[in-house]
């Protein structure tokens, strides 16, 4: 094929224009009307003068001197004469070109030996001016931050484990520990805004240091009977009432800084400033929310950047493979060997899905019928799935709730049993569900890719959801009351007089046993399951197999662990601080549950993806997080017995009581900001300028389409002038050489009368 | 062990900073690494020993890459084509792998370890030797003819642009700047 070819021409460049196409048939050169014999067809290499010709264009130059200057001191046996001949004179036109350049030389292609030629090159052309010193100051200012970077760098948590996690099990998994590290210093984060902020100063004023006082929070225009707010502690008896309120924040827990209710503190009055505490909680609380926003986008830019230009990930899906296929981390044998046979898994079931996807685009009409009929029926059998679980939930919320408020607090471990009930119900539904949506997709007859992504999904609502209902169902037994009792307090008083603390600890108790089961599941079911797979030889434990590390279902388990902290974190303010220390010892656990238990997967999963999914996932929670929070803030009345928001009728009814405050300008901006004259507009506003975006995006790949072709174009028609004008030299010399014997064949015949008339 | 770290002088380690992207850390881990390759008495003049690629080769890094030949071959600038590597074709390798080498500097570098034939473009057979390279080479893990042929068309159809049946250089960075997993994936930490 193209081997003959260049095997038949060994003197001419290896250049891309003379390239026989794979697909070119060996009709004549001659046929000019059909585009497609432009391209040389095989059997016949390219011709000397052809080459000679591109040897002349300006692009082959360009192209020559920049690989001369990759060549360096290299000589190359392959490389035919001339072009070697052209590395002297162009290889020093290359250094000195590159010796005024100002682009650090570190980002040449070449060898450490050719960058000090070109170091010294530029350093003995340098000018001795003034400017020198700013290059120094320059210089040294990059060292500086070339060094804090590096400073910054050797300081990063858990750097070592990291890259140990990468070189046995590829990025993949890797991405994952380093999305668990960002929660960590997320929730770090959070728990030092929330402390600074509000939980220290309250701490502060309690013991009177710096002379501060605290006025506490109370009204005097509501019905005492609201305000009545008994903590049931009991005596530290027995341990296991001990261990129980540790467990569920009840008891001795509950009147701490743990939970909202302790914070019934109007003011603080330092020496001549007033600080207002309930304007900090709710500011605190949108500034957390604000940050966690921002920080995740930004972290998600680089993804969400490569997902919109790659247009699906379809497109040069086969180039990324094969060209960044290969994890150079890899450092381990048996690594290697599974990392191969997950590239060839990998590029099998691209391929066939190819092949099916076309089988697709072939399908009858009566066919796509059925199957559309079938994935509706097998969409409802799943809202079934998720309806029977979130009312499963719903009661046992419930039955929990009234089983608390009827029997007097028992220390028995049922009475635990029942607290955590919500939470092992969620956390059954949670195990349950994603098998069964694993046995619907099958026969929903999708592509294997978007059968993985509609999983994650449902799998992802399942979760997320099932903490709103659980909600839900909390706002209806505190904003539900039999007798019209909640018209005196806006809620209900009697079971709930403080119900924010209360929230908290559903949320805290949420917390607790997903941590639990999270270590319980690590260490009592996969590190026997390694066990019974390595020395059992059963052929149905054998057929279980080693574990996996299931990337999806562990980031999902996280992202439920962090809504649950963004949701409680306005009603426990120092649950942060329980998340931080939770993820932190999570990743021992992962970490060692991977290296002992699980053997890598054979199924790979991207990095680039994953960390775009990570944090989409991650987001949904956020902005799922933030409904239950509004409402808490906004709808349902602060509770009067607890918590710095007495005196106001709902948590944000501080905001326009401090506007009020503020001066007439402030007001009026503040008024014109919220209203709906401004708001109407800005919102349209801001779906112009959308639009806009989306418009251009779509217009620049429309250009870039059209370039590619006009590309494609332009080569043929180059590739058909030369061998135009390389067919019209060769007739010219063929002619020439004919003349030149008939007039030597004359000459010999007639070698006197010829003479003069041979000088052409 | 602790002798050898300090040979290397610090004008020398600051002008390696400056010509490489690589950190004083680096540096100094790659200076160890490389001294522990060679025999007692070569130590002393590390930086004019060039080791035998068998011997580079033997380092946890490369043993276990499908490329180590080729990557060998690319950064060593040894005159008597043996793929034989200084310390600083070593060094130069390193930061073409390291965490702060520019993508344009990568996907160079990668270009040219991918052209098994060195003639400065990819055709379907280095595509074919690259695919087998990945897959691994034992009779069973081959993809098929038929499926190497619909992949290596695939491929041409992705990044070709100029239609020739080849990928030079500048199609091939233009594909590598829209991949987003080459940056995470053409990289050896020490």
């Amino acid at each position: 094929m193209a081997r003959e070819a260049r095997d038949r021409s060994p003197m001419h460049p290896r250049d891309t224009f003379l390239r026989p196409g794979p697909s070119s048939k060996p009709s004549s050169l001659e046929s000019d009307e059909d585009n497609n014999d432009v391209f040389l067809p095989d059997g016949i290499g390219p011709q000397p003068q052809a080459s000679s010709f591109l040897k002349e264009l300006p692009s082959y130059r360009t192209i020559q001197r920049r690989r001369s200057s990759n060549q360096g001191t290299r000589e190359r046996l392959l490389r035919s004469h001339f072009v070697r001949s052209s590395y002297g004179g162009s290889r020093q036109a290359f250094l000195d070109e590159r010796a005024d350049d100002s682009q650090p030389l570190r980002e040449y292609a070449i060898s450490i030996q050719q960058k000090r030629k070109i170091r010294d090159i530029q350093n003995a052309q340098a000018k001795q001016t003034g400017w020198d010193q700013w290059k120094e100051y320059w210089k040294s200012w990059k060292k500086l931050t070339d060094d804090t970077k590096e400073l910054l760098y050797t300081m990063k948590l858990w750097r070592k484990d990291v890259r140990s996690i990468e070189g046995k099990f590829g990025s993949g998994v890797q991405s994952y520990f380093l999305f668990l590290r960002f929660l960590v210093l997320l929730n770090f984060v959070m728990f030092v805004l929330m402390f600074g902020f509000v939980t220290l100063p309250i701490a502060i004023s309690r013991y009177n240091v710096f002379n501060s006082s605290h006025v506490d929070s109370f009204t005097s225009d509501i019905d005492p009977v609201c305000t009545k707010y008994k903590v049931a502690v009991q005596g530290l008896g027995y341990f296991h009432n001990y261990i129980i309120d540790l467990l569920s924040g009840t008891g001795f827990l509950e009147w701490t800084y743990l939970f909202y209710g302790y914070y019934k503190v109007e003011a603080i009055n330092f020496k001549d400033h007033n600080y207002n505490i309930p304007l900090a909680y709710l500011l605190v609380t949108l500034a957390y929310l604000l940050l966690s926003l921002l920080w995740i986008v930004k972290r998600s830019m680089e993804g969400f950047k490569q997902s919109l230009v790659s247009d699906e990930d379809r497109f040069q899906s086969y180039c990324n493979k094969i060209f960044a296929g290969w994890d150079f981390c890899i450092t381990d044998e048996s690594a290697a060997a599974l990392k191969h046979s997950s590239l060839q898994y990998e590029l099998k079931t691209d391929l066939e899905e190819e092949r099916i996807r076309q089988k697709i685009a072939e399908r009858t009409r009566t066919e796509t019928c059925h199957i559309y009929l079938l994935r509706i029926f097998l969409n409802v059998i799943v809202i079934v799935v998720l309806a029977v679980s979130f009312y499963c939930i719903y009661k046992v919320s419930v039955f929990s709730q009234e089983f608390n408020s009827k029997l007097l607090r028992q220390t028995s471990l049922l009475h635990l049993l029942v607290e955590y009930l919500p939470s092992i119900v969620i956390t059954i539904a949670n195990f349950i569900t994603p098998i069964i949506f694993k046995i619907i997709v099958n026969f929903e007859d999708y592509t294997p890719a978007f059968e993985i992504r509609c999983t994650l999904m449902r799998c992802v609502f399942v979760r997320l959801a099932s903490i709103g209902v659980l909600l839900i169902t909390l706002w209806t037994q505190i904003t539900s009351c039999d007798h019209q009792t909640c018209s005196l307090c806006g809620y209900n008083y009697k079971h709930y007089p403080c119900w924010e603390s209360r929230v908290g600890q559903e949320m805290y108790k949420l917390m607790m046993f997903d941590f639990i089961i999270i270590a319980a599941v690590t260490i009592f079911v996969e590190f026997p399951r390694k066990l019974l797979v390595r020395h059992c030889s059963f052929k149905l434990i054998q057929l279980w197999g080693q574990q996996t590390f299931e990337i999806p279902q562990n980031v999902l388990e996280i992202v439920y662990g962090q809504t649950i902290c963004w949701i409680g974190t306005f009603y426990s303010p120092l649950l942060p601080a329980i998340a931080t220390v939770k993820y932190f010892i999570i990743f021992y656990i992962k970490k060692i549950g991977l290296m002992q238990n699980c053997t890598p997967s054979p199924k790979p999963f991207r990095a680039s993806s994953s960390n775009f999914f990570f944090l989409l996932v991650l987001l949904i929670g956020l902005v799922l997080a933030c409904i239950p929070v509004g409402i808490g803030i906004a709808y349902i009345q602060s509770s009067k017995a607890c918590g710095p928001f007495i005196a106001f009728k709902t948590s944000w009814s501080i905001i326009a009581y401090t506007v009020n405050g503020l001066p007439p300008g402030f007001q009026e901006f503040y008024r014109g900001i919220t209203s709906e004259a401004f708001a109407v507009p800005f919102f349209v506003l801001t779906c112009l300028v959308m639009f806009y975006f989306i418009a251009l995006a779509g217009a620049h790949k429309r250009v870039l389409m059209q370039l590619r072709k006009q590309l494609a174009v332009e080569g043929r028609d180059k590739l058909f002038l030369i061998r135009k004008l390389a067919d019209v030299q060769a007739s010219v010399s063929k002619i020439s050489t004919n003349q030149l014997k008939t007039s030597q064949t004359l000459q010999l015949l007639h070698p006197q009368s010829l003479q003069a008339d041979v000088h052409v | 062990m602790g002798g050898t770290g300090s040979q290397l002088s610090k004008e020398l380690l600051s002008e390696y900073q400056e010509l490489t992207f690589l950190t004083k850390q680096e540096i100094l881990l790659a200076y160890k690494k490389f001294a522990e390759l060679l025999l007692k008495e070569e130590r002393s003049r590390i930086l004019s020993v060039r080791i035998p690629k068998a011997k580079i080769l033997t380092l946890p890094e490369l043993k276990a890459n499908p490329f180590q030949h080729r990557i060998c071959h690319v950064f060593s600038t040894s005159e008597y084509q043996d793929d034989s590597m200084s310390f600083e074709d070593f060094l130069d390798m390193l930061s073409v792998f390291s965490d702060s080498a520019t993508p344009e500097i990568k996907s160079h570098y990668a270009f040219r370890i991918f052209d098994f034939d060195d003639d400065g473009a990819l055709d379907s057979h280095d595509l074919e030797k690259l695919v087998n390279c990945l897959t691994g080479e034992a009779e069973g893990t081959k993809l098929s003819e038929s499926e190497m042929d619909q992949l290596i068309q695939n491929i041409l159809e992705e990044s070709d642009i100029d239609k020739d049946g080849t990928i030079n250089l500048s199609e091939f960075q233009h594909v590598i700047s829209r991949s987003p997993d080459f940056v995470s994936s053409f990289k050896i930490v020490l």
